[in-house]
């Protein structure tokens, strides 16, 4: 009975090895560049791990019960009519139970913590002279960040492009530049079909509804060329919807958004 | 005995025809009519799976190069609503639930016969009708979620037989449903007790009250879509002043729960199977059974976790994270004790037995990355692309398709009275969870780092994981033909079964296999213990 035991120890101790070691050293997502993703990536990690335990654990305990308890040929009859175990099925509800809830007020966490509770009509500047419905998205915000240095950008999505829309420099782009380290607000809004606005180094994505505008809010973290894709399926060229977003240090930024500023041409 | 078949629909019976040609006949036997959906559901899987073939050969490369670009959107629209609405939901809940709902309720036929054959026989012209609306001008090409406006704009003559399609289907289930819960609460055998019912009639009648609730929504809805379209009204095309997010809050609102439409009725098959071959009774039968219940209402309250990235609420976001995630318990309770059935039992290692352990396995996985999905956060990043695509595919084929696979190896000699050779039926388990695993695994991988769903090209960084996802499909197709091969030849040269090759305690295993027209010769029997295995009564 101590050697049943002392197996089983060591069982789930290597189950829970195996799991954390994976979950902390095998990076599935890509590059972080954005407040966002490292936030993410801390729920995605959790729930990797809690995961793996899950998938090996059971897998473990289906294959070993095939092979240890599989019929001999030399076998006959039944197994044990066990039909049941009250305390064994409550603690394999409650178990699972207070996982869950834990997983999911964690995520709660790291939602709110990422924007996602946040009113999104405030602090926004584009809504100040607008009284339309904006619907849903993610009003991110930071410790580090500054008011003014808010960059506000409209995005027009349509069959099948992305088009950035620069209001303070009066002219639209087809990359959309942001400088690092500020706070992005994008009004989006579609005009043709559903479209999706997705960023998977900045772990963000939102959808881009046609009569219904809605927002993002992000603030990227390293300088570098990330492409935008457009997740929601939009017709025959859906796949090469996709645009870039440059993140750049904030001269530089400064010398492409002057350099497409609306000058008055004289003739 | 309380049957409800009046006298006309036994002599119907006995006019019916013999031998093969009775699966070709407007037949009233349920049997007949669960056959019928069985064979005309693979042939349908046949269609589909060479679909997601030419979908698999187009994206070895990362160009759009095997076909044209509305053509691939057209194949993946005709593959999803083909896989899900003439395959899985007519052959776990029409095929297996007409052959055993009778037996184990202790009835001689279905509630209703004539509804049941007029559900049947809404199938193949359906069927025929969604196939054939791909050779039309304009095929649908807008996903089987069919999201207006895209599905309002592109080609209509398509997408308006699609929706023809799909209502005739979804009024296919709709008269399913209703059959088999009358024929499951008002049918049972004098004496048989709800609680003495074997699993699947629970997995059953919790599936059919979430076809009966949640179809007619579909229905509706897509009733609407399609004035949007003929009539140009106004209901979900933004132009006119529509709400394109109400459309997905009444599509999901069914096709959620279409998971477990699809989803429960396997459970109920793998509960059946399980004991029978572990020789243990199930475990948990009571706790089983609440949590069917529990997924049935929890599955009602669900939809809006496919529309986190829509432009829904916070507090709306909030409250479908929680009701989605706690899925997970009742769920968790089911593969708790079916692994519980397998501890300790004889177990015999056979196809069916494979096939069912494969579905525990894989399903664990595709729980995991749903309670995952569930999460808003984590949600948001991987909406719409390949982690889903996974992530589905983890729930329908490794699970629905694999306890299919398992109740065709076990129910095989019950209705042909002859074995399946072992043999291939392990071969063909070998190949399918390879195949399956290597085809749908890396797509995980594939939808964190950046490929949305539904592309025909993509960014070149994944065209070697999206090769071997292509290694593993054409390693599913191959795996079909050892069954093929193996159904032939058992039916041609099988060893005869005997009555109960299992030795099963369920009451269809307790008359002659194939069972005769009204399924025992004399009364029925009243079992009391249909998981009694270990017991004095089961010897």
């Amino acid at each position: 009975m101590l050697n049943k035991n002392f197996y089983l120890i060591l069982i789930i101790s290597a189950v829970f090895g195996i799991s954390f070691w994976i979950g902390f050293n095998v990076n599935l997502l890509p590059v972080e560049a954005s407040i966002n993703a490292p936030i993410y990536d801390e729920l995605f990690k959790i729930l990797f791990i809690i995961g793996l335990i899950i998938f090996i654990g059971m897998t473990i305990a289906v294959v070993y019960s095939l092979f240890k308890f599989r019929k001999r040929k030399d076998q006959f009859g039944d197994g044990i009519a066990l039909e049941g175990n009250l305390s064994l099925e409550i603690v394999w509800t409650i178990i699972p139970s207070i996982i869950v809830l834990i997983i999911g007020l964690y995520s709660y966490n790291i939602y709110d913590r990422m924007g996602g509770m946040k009113e999104l009509n405030h602090s926004h500047e584009m809504m100040k002279s607008n009284t339309e419905k904006i619907w849903a998205g993610i009003s991110q915000t930071s410790n580090n960040e500054v008011a003014n240095k808010n960059l506000s950008v409209e995005v027009s999505a349509m069959q099948f492009a992305f088009l950035f829309n620069y209001p303070k420099g009066e002219f639209i782009s087809g990359e959309l530049h942001v400088p690092v380290d500020h706070k992005v607000s994008m009004k989006m809004e579609s005009k043709d079909v559903i479209h999706a606005f997705w960023v998977p180094e900045f772990r963000i994505k939102q959808d881009i509804i046609p009569g219904q505008p809605t927002i993002l809010n992000f603030t990227p973290t390293k300088v570098g060329k990330y492409p935008i894709i457009c997740a929601e399926l939009c017709g025959p060229y859906h796949g090469g919807m996709r645009a870039s977003i440059i993140v750049e240090e904030e001269s530089d930024y400064k010398d492409w958004f002057n350099k497409n500023t609306k000058t008055e041409v004289s003739l | 005995m309380t049957i409800l078949i009046d006298s006309q629909d036994s002599n119907n019976k006995s006019l019916q025809p013999k031998g093969w040609l009775r699966y070709f006949s407007f037949s009233l036997d349920h049997k007949v009519i669960g056959i019928q959906y069985l064979v005309c559901g693979f042939l349908f899987y046949l269609i589909g799976g060479t679909l997601a073939s030419a979908i698999r050969i187009e994206l070895t490369s990362p160009m759009s190069d095997f076909m044209p670009r509305d053509i691939y959107n057209q194949v993946l629209t005709l593959h999803g609503t083909i896989m899900i609405f003439l395959w899985i939901v007519p052959v776990v809940n029409g095929a297996f639930g007409n052959y055993l709902i009778p037996f184990y309720v202790g009835a001689r036929d279905m509630a209703f016969p004539r509804l049941n054959a007029v559900a049947f026989w809404l199938i193949p012209p359906s069927g025929l009708m969604l196939v054939a609306s791909y050779f039309v001008e304009g095929a649908a090409q807008a996903g089987w979620t069919a999201y207006p406006p895209l599905s309002i704009t592109t080609p209509q003559s398509g997408q308006i037989i699609w929706i023809m399609s799909v209502l005739l289907l979804g009024g296919s289930s709709i008269f399913g449903g209703i059959n088999f819960i009358a024929t499951i609460i008002k049918l049972r055998r004098p004496g048989l007790k709800l609680m003495q019912l074997p699993m699947y009639c629970w997995a059953m009648l919790g599936t059919s009250l979430l076809v009966v609730l949640s179809t007619p929504v579909l229905a509706g809805t897509l009733i609407l879509l399609s004035f949007d379209i003929v009539a140009h009204t106004g209901f979900f095309n933004p132009v006119l002043g529509g709400n394109v997010v109400v459309y997905q809050h009444l599509f999901w609102f069914y096709s959620h729960p279409a998971v477990y439409i699809m989803v429960l009725p396997a459970f109920g098959l793998v509960s059946e199977i399980l004991p029978v071959h572990s020789r243990k009774p199930l475990f948990g039968y009571t706790t089983m059974v609440f949590s069917i219940m529990g997924i049935v209402v929890l599955g009602l309250v669900v939809w809006a976790h496919h529309m986190f990235t829509s432009g829904t609420p916070p507090w709306m976001r909030l409250f479908f994270t929680i009701a989605t995630a706690f899925i997970a318990v009742p769920t968790g309770i089911k593969f708790f004790n079916w692994v519980a059935t397998l501890w300790g039992g004889k177990i015999s290692i056979n196809s069916a037995m494979l096939f069912s352990c494969g579905f525990i396995i894989n399903f664990v996985f595709g729980g995991i990355t749903g309670v995952a999905l569930a999460q808003v956060p984590f949600d948001i990043h991987v909406h719409d692309t390949y982690f889903v695509v996974a992530h589905f595919h983890y729930i329908v084929y490794g699970g629905t398709v694999f306890i299919i696979f398992s109740s065709i190896y076990h129910w095989f000699p019950k209705v042909t009275g002859k074995l399946m050779n072992e043999k291939l039926g392990i071969l063909h388990f070998a190949i399918t969870f390879i195949g399956f695993n290597l085809c749908f695994a890396p797509q995980h991988w594939l939808g964190l780092n950046g490929m949305p769903r539904r592309v025909a090209e993509y960014d070149p960084q994944f065209q070697f994981v999206n090769q071997i996802s292509s290694l593993g499909a054409l390693l599913m197709a191959i795996s079909t033909i050892p069954f093929l091969i193996n159904i032939y030849a058992s039916i041609k040269n099988g060893k005869d079964s005997g009555d109960n090759p299992w030795d099963a305690l369920t009451p269809e295993w307790l008359t002659t296999s194939p069972p005769p027209v009204e399924n025992w010769e004399g009364e029925a029997p009243l079992v009391e213990e249909p998981y009694g295995y270990g017991k004095p009564i089961s010897k």
